[in-house]
């Protein structure tokens, strides 16, 4: 499983009618390892996450896939929303099984919805509506839902943003090990930079609207090595802060500017 | 300046109105006692307005003939019928308009330019294309509940979260299906609450219609026993219309709770 895919972005730009989100972005994930998209609020991180996944045609550039996909892998491209986005109708397993029941006969369904639910510490609460969970618990189904179709390769749009600290740091450690467990290629948007260096083996820093790739910063530590208090971790997020920190303060405000 | 001396009075109370079903009850039948009690003391004239025990024998006697029954069933195929063909082809159409720009601006032209018409107006003309028989009835109720319909429905679709379609999509999942299981559950509470106002519709018309042309059913019987001032069997008419009304507003309820039971 750990062969995965390769996902090139190539001279991608784009556009909302008259504004200009992103320019001239060429990035290469690598298959099994964790890119992260780190950048001021509205540098278009989720637009390109879009457009790395086939949700979002881009004005300019093309995202090209290549590698082996497992033989019972059901999407290959497959999302986290920062939204968690799940239908409140459908139980914590009805959700699971919704990506899952027109392509698998029943007993190979509930078979691989216990196996994720199970994965995500998730078993108790098949039964349970979404409106019963907690923020956490929510996106644990969102991740449960995305790791039972066996992708090749994750996006994640701020799936931890949502969430209170304390939920997050929690989450945090668990989406490390199903990562490095699922060995798939991963795409990771974030605004926190403790997420950015605790999950990526690649940091693509982007510029503030227009977004345009800063830097990108390789770091070779295996994700099973990393805690929250390493120091050249730490060093390595203030280092980034350092970076974009200017940027941040010009977007944010800039966003009210823009507001509508 | 001035002093502030003593406990903070509570000033966050009410505006959380609450369901009692015995108060609901207790009016009903409160408003019946004292119709009962005007008429037995005289207040309420019965030759205008029959005291409730009249009423009360009259449809006992109704049913005991069969009466009842013989006009009534015919009265409940019919809204059956019409309520359903209206409702399909209504949530048909709201779908389409809902999820296609082919089908909006046409499909909603269409729906503004016809339903403020009053439906019981094309009873006539109903009776011309379809026939004095079942055709024209039917069609009258059909018609009725279909823009409505059409309306609630595409309000519905127009509601769901595009961030479920996109979730639904980005799984792969087909187009159908995410038709039947994204978007049709998400708009089916607005969808039910149609339902409450197409069916008073539906009784509207349907006694309309069958007062228009019809031998038998609920509205015919009314008109009938009016002719004859026969005010006993008109008002027990009457309640076996506020009856099906209530029936059906309640078996609404239940299908809410059912179909609903994720939103509590
Ligand atoms: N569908 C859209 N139409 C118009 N503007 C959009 C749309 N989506 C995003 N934008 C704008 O594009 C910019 C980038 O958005 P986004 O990709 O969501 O940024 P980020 O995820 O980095 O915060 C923002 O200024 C946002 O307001
Ligand atoms: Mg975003």
């Amino acid at each position: 499983m750990t062969e995965g895919l390769r996902l090139t972005v190539d001279g991608v730009g784009h556009h909302y009618g008259g504004l200009q989100v992103l320019r001239g972005i060429s990035l290469t994930a690598e298959p099994g390892q964790v890119m992260v998209l780190v950048g001021p609020s509205g540098c278009g991180k989720s637009t390109l996450l879009g457009i790395m996944g086939g949700m979002l045609a881009p004005s300019e550039g093309v995202v090209r896939c290549a590698g082996d996909v497992p033989a019972d892998c059901l999407n290959p491209l497959t999302y986290v929303f920062q939204d968690f986005s799940l239908l409140p109708w459908r139980t914590v397993a009805g959700n699971v099984a919704l990506v899952l029941e027109d392509r698998l006969n029943r007993t190979d369904c509930s078979a691989r919805v216990a196996e994720v639910l199970a994965l995500t510490g998730l078993t108790d609460f098949a039964g349970a509506w979404p409106r019963q969970l907690s923020g956490g618990m929510r996106q644990r189904v969102g991740i449960a839902r995305a790791l039972a179709v066996h992708p090749a390769c994750l996006l994640l749009d701020e799936p931890l943003s949502a969430l209170d600290a304390q939920t997050r740091d929690l989450l945090l450690d668990e989406f490390s090990t199903l990562i490095t467990q699922a060995g798939t290629t991963t795409i990771y948007v974030t605004h926190n930079l403790a997420e950015a260096v605790r999950l990526g083996h690649q940091i693509v820093v982007l510029s503030r609207r227009p977004g345009e790739v800063r830097d990108v910063l390789r770091v070779d530590r295996p994700l099973a090595e990393r805690s929250a208090a390493d120091p050249d971790l730490v060093a390595l997020e203030q280092r980034l802060w350092r970076m974009i920190r200017d940027d941040a303060a010009v977007a944010e405000r800039e966003r009210i500017d823009v507001a509508s | 300046m001035s002093r502030l001396d003593g406990p903070v009075a509570f000033r966050g109370g009410g505006f959380a109105p609450r369901d009692r079903a015995w108060a609901a009850v207790a009016t009903l039948v409160g408003v019946v006692v004292l119709w009962q009690a005007g008429a037995s003391a005289g207040v309420i004239p019965t030759l205008f307005l029959p005291a409730p025990i009249s009423i009360a024998r009259a449809l006992w006697s109704l049913t005991v003939s069969g009466e009842l029954w013989k006009n009534l069933s015919v009265s409940l195929m019919r809204l059956a019928v019409g309520w359903i063909v209206g409702t399909v082809f209504g949530i048909g159409l709201g779908l389409a308009v809902g999820l296609w720009s082919a089908m909006r601006s046409p499909g909603m032209a269409i729906v503004s330019a016809l339903f403020p018409i009053p439906k019981i107006a094309l009873v006539p003309l109903f009776i011309i294309w379809f026939g004095i028989g079942e055709g024209s009835k039917l069609a009258t109720l059909a018609f009725g509940v279909f823009f409505p319909t059409v309306i609630a429905t595409a309000g519905g679709v127009d509601n769901v979260p595009r961030g479920l379609i996109r979730m639904g999509q980005s799984f792969g999942l087909s187009h159908a299906a995410i038709i039947r299981k994204i978007v049709l559950p998400a708009a089916l509470p607005a969808i039910l609450s149609g339902f409450r106002v197409t069916v008073s519709i539906a009784i509207v018309l349907l006694v309309a219609a069958e007062m228009i042309g019809a031998e038998r059913g609920i509205g015919a019987f009314v008109l009938s026993a009016g002719n004859l001032y026969d005010t006993d069997n008109l008002l027990a008419g009457i309640v076996v219309l506020s009856v099906l009304g209530l029936v059906v507003s309640w078996t609404i309820g239940r299908l809410e709770r059912i179909f609903l039971k994720w939103r509590a």
